[in-house]
């Protein structure tokens, strides 16, 4: 728990609270990108150059510059006056809670199966590369025809409105 | 004297062994000699153009126009900031910073000589990019804060057009990495830095190579905004695009950022094809290594304003066309000839059966896209 990880943790706390609480979508989504570059920071401080390189290469490069295309392509949003926030609290905060006792639950009860880590683990491209093509070889297949799923369905929903409009 | 100048030589010493004098030593040549080669440039760039266009260009500002950068500088720092009264100013304000923040970033891991390397990061390609990805960011940000349909109109193009060309860019890019075993970039220029007789183990001397390094520079002219591809500048269209609300020296901080990414990107064309800082040949060796690299990235700066010169700006349409349709599926059939080529035993027929393989690709996407009507005249329904 050095000074720089607080700082790091820091920035993305106070970028995903900017992203939640500011009134101007554009705002949300540069406070996003603020937050996501603070994980980043906290997988490069871990050591994990290949994970956190790539948190700003997709998610702050890619996902955040989506999430503004669709932001501006959608009339109207702009000018909304109402923070998101606001509307059901009382759900909200459950909601909140309960997936951050699942999650703690998982962490605590994972930490004691783990053997006490004496070195630092190697997650350089090669041992993940080789980690995603042996071990976890299904669940990467699966992922990947899921996002070609939801790739076609995009591609077919885009062009069904090309259609009606011409 | 001679105890004064004993007592600067120690001091010296001391400060360059120590860790901030080994990033002082590192970081500021950096910063001094990539924007001086950005003042460079920027005449170079216009006399060269002025020449293609049978004029003159810059020759006022000292002999034959040499102090014009200078004279640059001084307009830019004295000129009036101006803000548009409905701009978002803290957004603004911080498009320009990230915006060059972005573009210096990059230079951390280039390999500019045989030690010269501020990073030397075992992930040095994907930080290259990653950092790259940053000016996405901030050319969102001057677009969208400036508050007009012009710049927010070359911010869309320029997004729609970085987000289409990344992939290409780093697809060609992977090959190199591949090829290398390494995302590193001092260790992708160790790999090219042999010889067989005079001749260098570039990667571009392989057919993969060449087509990795032609589709890069495609991709990467793109990148860089430049002609043929300057549609978010566009100045006939939308007069400069993204920046066209920004004035004085934050209109002087994008130019800057712009060339120092046309530099960059021309510098991972360099470590990833053409060796880096390593020699032509091998009995070249005995030139400093850096001079190379200069002499390389020179070269490629001078194609990149010949390029400008010579060809018209695509349409838009053009523009996404050529991305998806025939740079995609080129880069990745280029990606599976490059993997074949690794797990072939050396000789004419490894080398025929993938320039073969790379050319018929070629030609039948090529067919492909000229026959689907791509590049032809357009038929307006609501304008001419």
């Amino acid at each position: 728990m050095s000074g720089e990880f607080f700082l790091a943790a820091g920035l993305t706390v106070a970028g995903a609270l900017a992203a939640m609480i500011l009134r101007n979508l554009i705002h949300c989504v540069l406070a996003l990108v603020a937050g996501f570059a603070g994980l980043a920071v906290i997988y490069l401080q871990l050591g994990a150059q290949f994970v956190g390189l790539a948190q700003i290469f997709v998610y702050a490069g890619a996902v955040a510059i989506l999430a503004a295309f669709v932001i501006l392509l959608t009339q109207g949003v702009e000018h909304r006056t109402r923070p998101a926030a606001v509307l059901d609290w009382v759900v909200g905060a459950l909601l909140a809670c309960g997936v951050f006792a699942m999650l703690a639950w998982a962490i605590a009860k994972s930490v004691q199966f783990l053997p006490q880590a004496t070195q630092r683990p190697d997650a350089g491209v090669r041992a993940i590369g080789n980690a995603m093509l042996h071990q976890f070889v299904l669940p990467l297949e699966v992922v990947g025809l899921l996002l070609t799923a939801a790739l076609i369905g995009a591609v077919l929903t885009a062009m069904r409105d090309e259609e009606a409009g011409a | 004297m001679s105890i004064f100048m004993l007592h600067l030589h120690a001091w010296i010493h001391a400060l360059a062994s120590s860790a901030l004098g080994h990033a002082l030593w590192m970081v500021v040549p950096v910063l001094v000699v990539f924007p001086a080669l950005f003042a460079v440039t920027t005449l170079l760039e216009r006399k060269g153009l002025g020449r293609i266009q049978n004029r003159y260009g810059p020759n006022r500002a000292g002999p034959w126009g040499l102090l014009q950068p200078m004279a640059d500088a001084i307009k830019a720092l004295t000129k009036e900031d101006v803000v548009p009264e409905a701009a978002d100013r803290l957004v603004h304000f911080c498009a320009p910073v990230l915006m060059v923040l972005s573009a210096f970033l990059v230079y951390a891991v280039v390999p500019v000589s045989r030690t010269w390397v501020v990073a030397p990061l075992r992930a040095g390609v994907l930080f290259f990019f990653a950092a790259g990805s940053l000016m996405e960011i901030a050319v969102f940000m001057a677009g969208w804060s400036s508050r007009s349909q012009y710049s927010l109109l070359g911010a869309m193009r320029a997004l729609a057009q970085m987000i289409s060309y990344e992939i290409p860019l780093v697809l060609s890019a992977m090959v190199a990495v591949m090829a290398a075993g390494s995302l590193s970039m001092v260790e992708i220029v160790r790999r090219q830095a042999g010889y067989s007789g005079i001749w260098p183990h570039w990667f571009v001397l392989t057919p993969w190579g060449l087509a990795g390094f032609v589709l890069f520079l495609i991709a990467a002219t793109a990148e860089s905004n430049r002609s043929p591809f300057d549609l978010p500048e566009g100045e006939s269209e939308i007069i400069a695009g993204y920046y066209i609300e920004y004035s004085g020296f934050k209109f002087a901080l994008f130019f800057l950022a712009e060339y120092l990414g046309m530099f960059a990107i021309s510098a991972l064309g360099i470590t990833l094809f053409l060796g880096g800082w390593s020699a032509p040949f091998a009995f070249l060796t005995w030139i400093p290594s850096w001079i190379w690299f200069f002499a390389k990235l020179l070269a490629l700066i001078a194609g990149f304003i010949w390029i400008r010169g010579t060809l018209p700006r695509l349409r838009m349409d053009q523009l996404m066309r050529f991305a998806w349709e025939f740079l995609l599926p080129l880069t990745l059939c280029h990606l599976f000839v490059a993997g074949v080529w690794k797990f072939f035993p050396t000789g004419a027929a490894r080398w025929l059966g993938c320039a073969g393989v790379l050319l018929a690709v070629y030609w039948l996407l090529g067919r492909r896209l000229e026959q689907s009507g791509g590049l032809a005249r357009r038929t307006y329904h609501f304008a001419e």
